[in-house]
């Protein structure tokens, strides 16, 4: 392990060199060279990464993990703030490392296929390749600064990779939408990260979370009004940075529009690594959220909201991507209900699973979409499964995967969950509960209904695109199979070291009062009996009353769902306008803040400042000394005049004086 | 006994008279120089009978440098006065208040 | 001390009268050689309040060079006397009340008891004056003098270089004159077609004139 800082400096180098030469260099390695150079890159770093943490858990299970935190380089000193790169590779950092490069990887090899006629193809390696650097320095930091660098690379190139196709209009405003929600959240983690350095006067994780509770009895004050806990403000801060990064209610509002980017790049970034980031942020700051029940209790109740109502509007779209779209804010409001329970390694154990079946998925609805020509529109597909059986196939594994259908991935991790919620004693645990479990028939309802309307009835395409309808070729259906595996196999080998055994170590903090995991433990009896056990469990019963009434409506009789939008007319309205939250943002806070500035331009700049401070004094100053100007002739004598009777004046004062 | 107040009284009365010779000689510029020249005359002549006075001879100095200052002064002014009067054809203040607002 | 007293008033009446009249004569001229007169008796009185370097210089200085300077331009500037001298009585009241007034209170001011002091005996008198400037100049205020002297130098400079009209040196154009330039000055057509021949000595005639 001596050479360790070689290694992390070359995993998080790797793709940063391949995104240079793909980016600088595209045109002169052209199109093989750029996917060669950045596949390298990452490839070299999943290995890497994989190694590291091999090693990681190796130490662990001696009982003496080898935590590595050490600083590369010091950035810059101001008073008693310090400014580092570093790394701090704990078994968390390491987890995200492997996910991040493996997902990327998959996902570098998949664009082969998916971008081969793009004009832009040696731009997007350079910008996926470059996402990846950006992703590994957040998760790799040390401190908060260098996790901000992190965070906001991963905005800008999630931005310019929504504008991708930079020539079509809705792609413009998704991605100014993304990067405008997400400066809204960045405003809470500046503060928050601005706060932690004023409570703890450090922003190195190591210094921070050394001794967090000597400062829970710390108040601010804010706006002169009561005392607020400082932790409490702090960790709501950070969480907003979070919601807006990881699309919780109500700054979800981009993700769905964020599918105007190519699928991989849906499949990548906001699907499975920088939507998680948020999650990752809240499980690395865990020391500090343990100490404020009420921060706690929030993300609790914002992830609850998440996962059940964002589950609603995936039951309404038609565009296959944005349904999975949905799925991914539901399942993003699972992990963040399983943060605020407390529960952070189930939290990331469900970041772990979701990446690899919501990569899946996405890079199967991308496979789906190159087979129908950029068609997305779920209503003219159908009867693929035929067509492309091994995307069916892939597909199948993800969305079992994603109900939760027992002994799969998503089955452990989301079931641990729920478990947990039902033992947190929080405020509002009652309510994620309900929420989690009602959101697993939602999730169950809309998965189903999008594997039906895809791959199974009738084939609703045009003549046209049936005569060209084949499987997609290796490079594409190669990653799936390969994410197939993991979304199968990695819930049932993972569960048991990463919920109960020691395989965070202590890089998650857990308060003893909090920790519901140990509730979950004491009925343990390993994976398989969990799993069987499973086909017991209401939530399985609520799977399967997902997958029945989507088999009923979209199957067996399809007139049902129009009969329904008729009925329920006010409903289906609703939730097709994605609860007005878009309209209420663009009329209150777009128009309003537009409203605002047309204001302050208007009377604030032009008329006041403008007009009245700066053309108003001098215009005042012109005026004063057109008046005064009309005292000086230019005569001589008048000049003269005014000393001598200034002069008199003088001598008059100074005579009374000494009279 | 001539006093200090006799010396200061004389400057006083030649001050004032200068004054008036501003007040009243007010188009011509020769005369107004050399109403100018009156008056620092009667300052110098306050410097010296302090000094005398007061038997302190640093007066006297200072009444050196006036009269310095005050040659040159009355030279420019006379050279901008034939400067006005080759360029104008006149020295009556009258006729410069190009300066006026 | 009578003698002193005496002369004292004498020198300070010749003093006002000159002063007066330098501000009332009509003639700039007069004016001038009145300003003369000024300046000898305040160096009289200068010399009964034991400056006699300064005294001196007055004379030699002011008198000698500046009042002929004076003079000189006084004479060689052709003077519109009468309009120099408008608004002269119209002023007069104005001026003597502003006169008055700063007279009255400068005596005023003059008049408490502390100014009423009377020569010390022997102070100034046992040291040769112009040895006792001399010393205090070229000593504690040499900075000053040097300071004077350049003061002196920009004068002469400033003087000479506005009143000097010399050749011009350089080539130059005048727009104006060029903008102002039209056809009609520079060319001039000439009728060629029939020389009669009285015509053409009439021409020659007027190109001599």
């Amino acid at each position: 392990m001596s050479d360790i800082k070689t290694i992390c400096s070359i995993i998080a180098f790797a793709p940063l060199v391949g995104a240079i030469l793909a980016g600088m260099g595209g045109r002169i390695i052209g199109r093989a060279g750029a996917h060669t150079v950045t596949i390298a890159g990452v490839g070299i770093s999943c290995l890497l990464s994989i190694r590291l943490l091999m090693d990681l858990l190796a130490t662990t299970a001696t009982g003496e993990p080898v935590v590595y935190n050490e600083t590369l380089y010091t950035w810059l000193e101001s008073g008693g703030l310090t400014l580092q790169i570093g790394f701090l590779i704990d078994q968390l950092s390491a987890t995200m490392m492997v996910v991040v490069t493996f997902v990327s990887l998959m996902v570098h090899v998949y664009t082969i296929g998916y971008m081969r006629d793009d004009p832009g193809y040696q731009r997007f390696f350079s910008y996926i390749s470059l996402f990846t650097f950006a992703m590994l320095m957040l998760v790799m930091a040390n401190n908060f600064v260098q996790l901000f660098f992190g965070w906001e690379g991963v905005g800008l190139v999630s931005y310019l990779l929504i504008g991708f196709w930079y020539t079509r209009d809705s792609a413009i405003f998704a991605n100014m939408k993304a990067f405008l929600v997400n400066r809204v959240g960045d405003m809470g983690m500046v503060l928050g990260i601005a706060a932690v350095a004023y409570l703890f006067g450090s922003l190195d994780f190591a210094t921070v979370f050394a001794d967090p509770a000597a400062h829970s009895e710390t108040t601010f004050q804010i706006l002169n009004g009561e005392p607020w806990s400082a932790i409490t403000v702090t960790c709501v801060l950070l969480f907003i940075g979070a919601m807006a990064k990881s699309a919780q209610f109500p700054l979800h509002v981009w993700l769905p529009d964020s599918m105007e980017g190519p699928t991989p790049i849906s499949a990548l970034i906001h699907a499975a690594t920088m939507v998680t980031a948020g999650i990752f942020l809240l499980a690395r700051t865990s020391p500090l959220f343990e100490l404020s029940e009420t921060a706690l209790s929030f993300v609790m109740i914002i992830g609850a909201i998440t996962a059940l109502f964002m589950g609603f509007l995936g039951i309404v779209q038609n565009d296959i991507k944005r349904v999975i779209a949905y799925s991914t804010l539901s399942q993003l409001g699972y992990m963040t209900v399983a943060l605020g329970a407390s529960a952070y390694a189930a939290g990331i154990f469900h970041l772990t699973t979701h990446a690899f079946f919501k990569a899946l998925l996405f890079l199967a609805a991308g496979s789906v979409i190159i087979a129908m020509h950029h068609e997305q529109d779920m209503r003219k597909m159908g009867g693929l499964r035929k067509y492309m059986p091994i995307t069916y196939l892939t597909c199948l594994i993800g969305t079992l995967a994603l109900v939760g259908f027992p002994g799969l991935a998503g089955f452990f991790s989301k079931d641990a969950i729920i478990e947990a919620v039902k033992y947190s004693e929080l405020p509002g645990a009652d309510f994620a509960y309900l929420a989690v479990l009602a959101g697993v028939f939602v999730t169950s309802l809309y998965s189903f209904r999008l594997l039906f309307l895809v791959f199974h009835g009738k084939e609703r395409m045009d003549d046209h695109t049936r005569e060209h309808l084949h499987e997609t070729p290796l490079v594409v259906t190669g990653p799936l199979m390969a994410l197939a595996v993991p979304s199968v196999v990695i819930g049932a080998l993972a569960i048991e070291p990463m919920l109960f055994g020691n395989f965070f170590g202590d890089s998650i903090f857990v308060l003893p009062g909090h920790d519901v995991l140990q509730g979950l433990q004491s009925h343990w009896h390993g994976a398989l009996q969990f799993a069987l056990h499973g086909f017991t469990q209401i939530p399985f019963l609520l799977m399967l009353a997902g997958l029945a009434a989507a088999w009923v409506l979209y199957r067996q009789k399809p007139e049902l769902p129009g009969l329904f939008t008729d009925k329920l007319a006010w409903l289906h309205r609703v939730l097709l306008n994605k609860y007005y939250l878009d309209d209420f943002n663009q009329t209150v806070f777009a128009g309003g803040l537009r409203g605002i500035g047309q204001f302050f331009w208007r009377i604030g700049d032009v008329a006041l400042i403008d007009g009245l401070l700066v053309n108003g004094s001098a215009r005042a100053v012109g005026a004063f000394a057109g008046v005064l100007r009309h005292i000086q002739t230019g005569y001589l004598y008048h000049y003269a005049f005014a000393m001598m009777i200034g002069l008199m004046v003088l001598m008059s004062m100074l005579w009374f004086v000494i009279q | 006994m001539v006093t200090l107040a006799d010396f200061l009284v004389l400057s006083a009365i030649l001050f004032a008279i200068s004054a008036l010779g501003i007040f009243i000689n007010r188009k011509n510029l020769i005369v107004l120089l050399m109403c100018v020249e009156l008056m620092l005359l009667a300052v110098n002549t306050n410097f010296l009978a302090f000094s005398y006075f007061l038997g302190d001879l640093h007066g006297q100095i200072f009444v050196f440098f006036v009269l310095t200052v005050a040659a040159a002064e009355s030279s420019i002014g006379l050279a901008i006065i034939v400067l006005l009067m080759r360029n104008r054809g006149s020295i009556n203040v009258q006729d410069i208040h190009e300066l006026n607002g | 001390m009578l003698t002193e007293k005496i002369l004292f008033y004498v020198f300070a009446a010749i003093l006002i009268f000159a002063a007066s009249m330098v501000v009332t004569v009509r003639h700039s001229v007069r004016a001038a050689l009145f300003l003369v007169l000024a300046f000898f008796t305040a160096a009289g009185l200068w010399l009964m309040l034991h400056a006699e370097f300064l005294a001196i210089v007055l004379v030699l200085v002011y008198v000698g060079a500046v009042m002929v300077l004076f003079l000189f331009v006084v004479m060689s500037v052709d003077l519109d006397q009468g309009r120099l001298r408008e608004g002269f009585g119209r002023h007069m009241p104005v001026g003597l009340l502003v006169a008055g007034v700063v007279i009255a209170e400068m005596v005023s001011i003059l008049s408490i008891d502390q100014l009423a002091i009377v020569a010390p005996e022997s102070a100034t008198v046992a040291v040769n004056n112009v040895e006792a400037v001399g010393q205090l100049l070229y000593r504690q205020y040499i900075y000053p003098v040097e300071i004077a002297s350049v003061i002196l130098l920009v004068g002469i400079i400033a003087a000479i270089s506005m009143t000097l009209r010399g050749r011009r040196q350089s080539r130059y154009i005048a727009p104006a004159e060029q903008l102002a330039a039209n056809k009609r000055d520079r060319l001039r057509v000439v009728d060629l077609r029939e020389p009669a021949s009285t015509d053409s000595s009439a021409e020659s005639k007027g190109d001599d004139n």
